[in-house]
């Protein structure tokens, strides 16, 4: 049946090479743990690519019951969370995975530095990577602050501090993210808006990039 | 089951275990989401609350009376209280408590306010009439009754439930 279907839309749109070019390609023996366990560590940059897919799913579907408010914030958070049937299951998920990310893409970057990946040819993906770094802690900072209870606000009120310490654009910077003098409706609001759509866009868009450069480049050497 | 006719090739068994493998991942991750979803659609139907209205049944005649009163809603992490109100009265034996809204578009409908049918709800909007006891009279927009409260006596006050629609 599936067979059929599939046979029926490539008859018409030939989307045969379109796969195919993705997904067949070389693994080297170098990095097939099934040759040396060891070469899991190449697993890593593919678990964070994972977790980060998990958290654009559990993050779309938490955003049914959130509300970015002052006033009903913390209340729609406890609500999805106690009173929704697996809303404790998907906000877990986003929670741990928040940290499991960034754990992940840690160890992704330690095996690129030890085994030497970043060198010509493929300083740009460095780079890249680099980026993505950056925008998963910005992820990880703006979403801090969407339950809005002790915490987040507080862990914001430090996050703020620090960058008003940079000299010269300090308090430009703080004044711009925090979206007015004190921490309060526009901040949320702001956070809200960077963490769902800003950041996510060029999430996805750094991440083509990645991708597209590591294809085109190919695995790095052995050691 | 001999192993000459059942001869699964390393690409095929491959492609199983994959998918297999791959189906149950993707189905663990997203169960819970789609539960979470779908989550109002099969909480729904809960049984509501009966509320006082403030009036004892000594205080009911034939005559419908207007009442006021507040109920409170629930509405996720939000709760508020909406004014509803009834067309409360003596019928025969039963206590009737009719809703205001008019079936035909829902303007408000007024006891005895039309000279000629003191007798009858009127709604000022489209002249619509109906009985005592909520029935539509024939030749008027409105084409079924008013809708009903549940009503409930404790202890000698009146209590409404949900309002259920007749026909």
């Amino acid at each position: 049946m599936l067979q059929k279907v599939y046979d029926w839309v490539d008859e018409r749109l030939d989307i045969t090479p379109l796969w195919r070019d993705i997904a067949d390609h070389e693994v080297p023996e170098h990095v097939n743990p099934a040759h040396h366990f060891s070469a899991f560590v190449y697993c890593f940059g593919g678990m964070t690519f994972f977790v980060v897919v998990i958290q654009i799913l559990s993050g779309m579907f938490l955003t049914m019951y959130y509300v970015p408010d002052i006033i009903h914030a913390y209340e729609s958070v406890y609500y999805l969370q106690n009173e929704v049937t697996h809303g404790m299951i998907v906000r877990g998920m986003h929670h741990w995975g928040a940290s499991l990310v960034i754990v992940m893409m840690f160890l992704h970057t330690l095996r690129v530095f030890f085994t030497g990946s970043y060198k010509k040819p493929r300083e740009l993906n460095w780079v890249v990577g680099v980026l993505l770094f950056f925008v998963i802690l910005a992820l990880g900072f703006t979403g801090y602050l969407l339950p809005w209870d002790m915490k987040a606000y507080f862990a914001t009120v430090v996050g703020l501090e620090i960058a008003e310490a940079a000299p010269f654009v300090g308090e430009f910077a703080r004044i711009l993210m925090a979206g007015g003098d004190i921490i309060g409706a526009q901040t949320l609001a702001r956070f809200f808006a960077i963490h769902v759509f800003f950041l996510p866009g060029a999430l996805l868009g750094l991440l083509g990039a990645h991708f597209f450069m590591i294809r085109k480049q190919g695995i790095s050497g052995p050691l | 089951m001999s192993e000459k006719k059942h001869r699964v090739s390393r690409r095929q068994f491959l492609t199983y275990t994959l998918t297999g493998v791959g189906g149950f991942m993707a189905a663990g991750m997203l169960a819970p989401m789609v539960r979470m979803a779908l989550d109002p659609a099969l909480e729904a139907g809960a049984d509501s609350d009966f509320v006082s209205i403030g009036l004892s049944e000594d205080e009911l005649s034939e005559e419908p009376q207007r009442v006021d009163f507040t109920v409170e809603l629930d509405d996720g992490w939000y709760q508020s209280e909406q004014t509803q109100s009834a067309w409360v009265f003596r019928n025969g034996d039963e206590v009737m408590a009719l809703s205001p809204i008019c079936t035909h578009l829902g303007c408000t409908v007024n006891w005895g306010t039309n000279e000629d049918n003191p007798e009858e709800f009127f709604c000022p909007c489209h002249f619509g009439r109906f009985e005592r006891d909520g029935t539509n009279i024939p030749g008027t927009p409105p084409t079924r009754p008013l809708d009903v409260y549940e009503v409930e006596v404790r202890d000698g006050m009146i209590y409404l439930g949900q309002i259920n629609q007749r026909d």
